[in-house]
């Protein structure tokens, strides 16, 4: 314990003592957590920036999806089984949580696989599962919806908001407003897809990629090796997270994704219509897709007035920089999506830091 | 008392039909009795459910608690209780951080139609052994069916009365700068044992619920008087939760260390895993304790000889500023927000 701890001092110590002036951004909600939550952000130097970027799957869920959700939930005989962190996200007009309080059949389940035994014991009723995720939850969707085939599950669909990380990223980096100089990438979506990916931007963009993982140590040790490729130079996708992420990633979850989805152009809060960021049902499987079954249309995106959720998903300003934040937006009422999610960069910042830094 | 078996007429219908509470269990005529006399008059044997209208009971002098606590668990019988188990400990362990040891109690019962006699046997078995442990009796009770669908399965409501003795005064105001804070141990047992069953999740070592009625230790602290300030249970919200109503009630500011916080290996896992928070989980047999600098450790040392809390530690200290605030030190010495829990406690997507 203690020598994790010496280690841990070493790296900390090393990165207070960088005299570069660097911008890093960490990709995922899971990273922005536990880097608010450990006081890492605290105990930098000023001239080492971390921002947040747009990997909380519910915070880059646009409006128009979250409407056109509470929209399908509005029809007669529909169970919506759907993971916890929806129910509060605030549509134009409603939210999962108003709808169930006025009666909608609303579940919340931990694995996709529940919904389908809420669909063998609610054989009257349509089950529409909430499909909401990056690489990292879309292996088990698909493996669900297969198996729903596979039992002749008439009354069971996937409603798919699922997205894939690389499009969003190479989008960061061409982005001339948003000058980051190196990525803290997410852990567990790459245990999914590999170093590949990212090695394809580094090299594109002349910036280094570090797969890192959750713990506090792991985060100092990151953040080190970005700052050592950039003072060498180096632009490398590197993997940190090396007890779990393989260079291959998990050849068995990309077939499964591959098989059941396919690329679509999908709209991100604050990034705009990304193409082949998202992932719909393919043909074999369009039985199941919830749009379609239930002919949902795509909804007018209606910007929430003054939620600068999208700048902060870009890491353009930094949370406390938005008008709303910890006056109209907060955790209990929140307003925009990236203050409702556990890995919201806005709910991180609210919850963890000390009021002086909260501006 | 008429055993159900010996009911004279139409006795195989009634025999094939007693495995399940009806509707006429609620009715308050000779079923309502037969259910009283052989699932609640049998596991709590007690000579003072004199079946009146109330119980009528003879107090010692002194100042009077009372609490009350309703019970809706889901899954009802989980590893390490069940739901007649917590609804004792739930009502005992308010009465105790009052300082008060804890002498009778009610309960009430709300059945939904078709639930197993059998668990409910069970249920009120569990009541009977967790009351007989701590000394408390459960003087009167009633009993609800409602129709199938209107419950889920069984509510129950548990009012508790206990004696505070002279000396004893347990409230925030007491609490001022420089009072140290114990916890008695592990955090967040309860709140993921339930989560684990209720979602099937299964880990190496089991997450057993610390579901206690803490009794001892009210005995123990009555001893030490006015040199504690508060005591709070930390159930609903987490210890989080807790800290905060008491930085604001007290108007202090309190800072903990987060390494001195004792959260098991499993739960500590467990939380990382599904993106929760140790202390943010609910606890049903721990308590939050502020007391006198000065008697810290002599109460530390005390907790460590009793079972329930040998894992106690002191886990942090009351200041002037920030009024109102809980800050945590991190591992990495780092200072943020231990904030209140804000809406449900749910896992992250990935």
């Amino acid at each position: 314990m203690s020598e994790i701890s010496d280690y841990q001092q070493q790296l900390l110590h090393a990165i207070q003592t960088e005299k570069a002036s660097v911008t890093l951004m960490e990709v995922c909600g899971t990273h922005t957590m536990a880097i608010a939550k450990s006081g890492i952000r605290e105990l930098l130097p000023p001239n080492i920036k971390l921002l947040s970027g747009p990997g909380c799957p519910v915070c880059v869920t646009s409006q128009g999806d979250i409407d056109a959700v509470i929209e399908l939930v509005r029809q007669k005989d529909i169970i919506l089984v759907t993971f916890g962190d929806m129910m509060r996200v605030p549509g134009t007009y409603s939210s999962l949580q108003e709808e169930r309080s006025q009666g909608a059949d609303i579940r919340i389940a931990y694995s996709p696989l529940d919904a389908l035994r809420v669909a063998r014991e609610n054989a009257d009723k349509e089950i529409v599962f909430l499909g909401i995720g990056f690489e990292t939850t879309a292996p088990a969707i698909a493996v669900t919806l297969e198996q729903a085939r596979s039992e002749g599950l008439g009354n069971f669909s996937v409603f798919s908001l699922h997205k894939v990380v690389p499009p969003a990223l190479e989008l960061i980096f061409s982005d001339p407003d948003i000058n980051v100089d190196g990525l803290i990438c997410p852990g567990h979506v790459s245990v999914v897809i590999g170093v590949e990916p990212y090695e394809i931007l580094a090299q594109k963009h002349r910036k280094p990629c570090v797969i890192t993982g959750f713990e506090t140590l792991d985060i100092l040790e990151g953040i080190y090796m970005l700052l050592k490729q950039i003072k060498q130079g180096d632009a490398q996708a590197e993997i940190q997270y090396r007890r779990v992420v393989k260079r291959e990633g998990n050849l068995v979850a990309r077939q499964s994704i591959e098989k059941v989805f396919k690329p679509v152009a999908a709209r991100w809060r604050g990034l705009g219509v990304i193409p082949d960021s998202g992932l719909a049902l393919r043909e074999e499987f369009e039985h199941m897709d919830a749009r379609l079954k239930f002919n949902i249309p795509e909804m007018e995106e209606i910007p929430i007035k003054g939620c600068a959720c999208g700048e902060v998903l870009t890491g353009k300003i930094s949370p406390p920089e938005c008008l709303l934040f910890g006056r109209a937006c907060t955790p209990l009422k929140p307003v925009g999506p990236c203050m409702v999610s556990h890995e919201g960069s806005c709910a991180a910042y609210y919850r963890y830091t000390p009021a002086k830094g909260r501006g | 008392m008429q055993p159900i078996t010996d009911i004279p007429r139409r006795k195989e219908e009634v025999k094939m039909k007693q495995e399940r509470i009806l509707m006429a269990h609620g009715s308050g005529g000779l079923m309502s009795q037969q259910l009283i006399d052989e699932i609640f008059k049998a596991a709590w044997n007690n000579e003072l459910m004199e079946m009146l209208d109330s119980a009528i009971l003879n107090l010692p002098a002194g100042r009077l608690a009372m609490s009350t606590d309703s019970f809706v668990i889901t899954p009802l019988f989980f590893p390490g209780g069940d739901i007649g188990k917590l609804s004792i400990c739930g009502t005992v362990n308010d009465l105790v951080a009052c300082g008060a040891k804890p002498l009778y109690m009610s309960t009430a019962f709300i059945i939904e139609e078709g639930f197993p006699l059998s668990d409910l046997r069970k249920i009120a078995e569990s009541m009977a052994v967790t009351a007989q442990e701590v000394g408390v009796k459960l003087v009167t009770g009633d009993t609800k069916v409602v129709e199938k669908g209107s419950a889920d399965g069984i509510f129950i409501n548990t009012t508790g009365i206990g004696i505070i003795p002279e000396g004893i005064n347990y409230r925030p105001q007491r609490v001022k700068p420089g009072d140290k804070i114990i916890v008695t141990g592990y955090m967040g047992d309860h709140g993921l044992a339930i989560m684990a069953q209720r979602e099937g999740l299964s880990f190496n070592t089991p997450a057993l619920s610390d579901c206690a009625p803490l009794y001892q230790l009210g005995q123990m602290t009555s001893q030490y008087g006015q040199a504690i300030k508060c005591m709070r249970d930390p159930t609903r919200g987490g210890l989080a939760t807790v800290l905060n109503e008491i930085a604001r009630q007290a108007g202090v500011g309190i800072r903990v260390k987060e390494s001195s916080i004792p959260v098991l290996e499993v739960i500590r896992g467990a939380c990382d895993m599904l993106g929760m928070d140790p202390l943010y989980m609910a606890n049903e047999g721990k308590m939050v304790i502020f007391t006198d600098a000065e008697k810290a450790d002599e109460i530390l040392a005390e907790l460590g000889k009793l079972s329930q809390t040998q894992n106690a530690a002191i886990i942090g200290e009351v200041y002037s500023d920030p009024a109102g605030m809980v800050l945590i030190e991190t591992e990495l010495g780092a200072e943020r927000i231990l904030g209140m829990l804000e809406g449900e406690h749910v896992p992250r997507i990935c």
